[in-house]
């Protein structure tokens, strides 16, 4: 499965992802420039974290006319895989690939951490290799992560199972404490409903190499071997 | 040539961390009697238009394209000839109005 990890001035986890594909997952996997205007041959898409044009203006709102998004916007449109992560998923929000918006913080700071999240929906192209209800930890980094969207947004994310992981405790406890950033309904990522676009501010590359923090804590690879799975069963796309 | 206020708020009703921080931090300084506090950008730009009315179109496309988000931002503007001779403001639909955003063009 061929991935392409897309690349703005500011970003920062493109390296993180790459090496999580290739070197992880053990797949093929190039940089996209964002001045390229063509995505083609890449069965999934990643925009990955950081601080694309120095978040000036909002979060994602100059990368998202940068040359490249049409192409972007294609692959997501032909119901190819696209995952936006932290900085990425602010660039979904923005080009309307996902619904809704990123606010600052509750907190107004800087959350960095392991963070547990329950897995909602356990269906989806993305995540197939955890249980429903599932807790696993993956690490956070942002300082705009408040998720935000209207009554109407909300009601249709969660009848559509769009939810697909939600800021929890150890236990999978849903509750204001265990919400790192004051997301509405404490969630960590989406996608939107044709399944085919995950947003999510968790880093699942962050701790897909095992030999950064122990077996116990590749969560995020599993979130990419369900996707190749997927993939390999004709669900995302197909051989 | 025209010069262009464009002022972009959080909608009523979106919290503003922000300004609640900004609101905590006066009310330690002393000043008991503050209510309720939002912070906003303000973007001032220069246009070269034919008209009046052409400036005004344009700036508030480029309101929705970029410069504000509907989803959780209102914003308003003022257009002024750069000779003084016209002035006019205008703002974005309401709150509540349907947040879309446009899709991306090429």
């Amino acid at each position: 499965m061929r991935f392409g990890v897309v690349v703005f001035p500011g970003s920062n986890c493109d390296a993180d992802v790459y090496h999580a594909i290739r070197d992880v997952m053990g797949e093929p996997v190039d940089y996209v420039w964002h001045k390229d205007t063509a995505a083609d041959g890449y069965d999934c898409l990643v925009l990955p974290g950081g601080f694309s044009y120095g978040d000036y203006l909002r979060t994602g709102a100059i990368a998202r006319f940068s040359p490249i998004m049409a192409a972007v916007a294609e692959h997501a449109a032909a119901g190819k895989p696209l995952i936006g992560i932290c900085n990425g998923f602010q660039m979904l929000l923005e080009m309307g690939l996902l619904p809704g918006a990123m606010l600052r913080n509750d907190s107004l700071q800087f959350r960095c951490h392991f963070q547990h999240l329950r897995v909602e929906n356990a269906g989806t192209m993305f995540t197939g290799r955890f249980a429903p209800g599932e807790v696993i930890s993956v690490p956070i980094a942002h300082g705009e992560g408040n998720y935000y969207c209207d009554g109407a947004t909300l009601a249709e994310l969660a009848a559509h199972g769009q939810i697909v992981f939600r800021y929890c405790d150890a236990d999978g406890n849903v509750t204001p404490d265990a919400n790192p950033n004051g997301s509405l309904a404490n969630i960590a990522g989406i996608v939107n409903r044709a399944g085919n676009v995950l947003g999510l501010m968790p880093h699942p590359e962050r701790c897909a190499d095992p030999l950064l923090g122990g077996a116990e804590r590749a969560d995020g690879a599993r979130l990419f071997a369900s996707l190749i799975d997927s993939w390999e069963r004709g669900m995302a796309g197909g051989r | 040539m025209f010069r262009t206020e464009i002022k972009v708020m959080l909608k009523a009703g979106v919290l503003d961390p922000q300004g609640v921080a900004v609101q905590g931090s006066l009310l330690t300084l002393g000043y008991g009697n503050v209510g309720a506090v939002r912070v906003g950008k303000l973007i001032q730009l220069e246009l070269d238009a034919p008209d009046q009315a052409g400036a005004e179109r344009q700036v508030d496309e480029m309101c929705r394209r970029l410069l504000a988000n509907p989803v959780i931002e209102s914003y308003t503007f003022t257009v002024t000839a750069a000779d003084g001779s016209c002035t006019a403001a205008r703002a974005s639909a309401a709150d509540g109005a349907p947040a879309v955003r446009p899709e991306v063009e090429g």
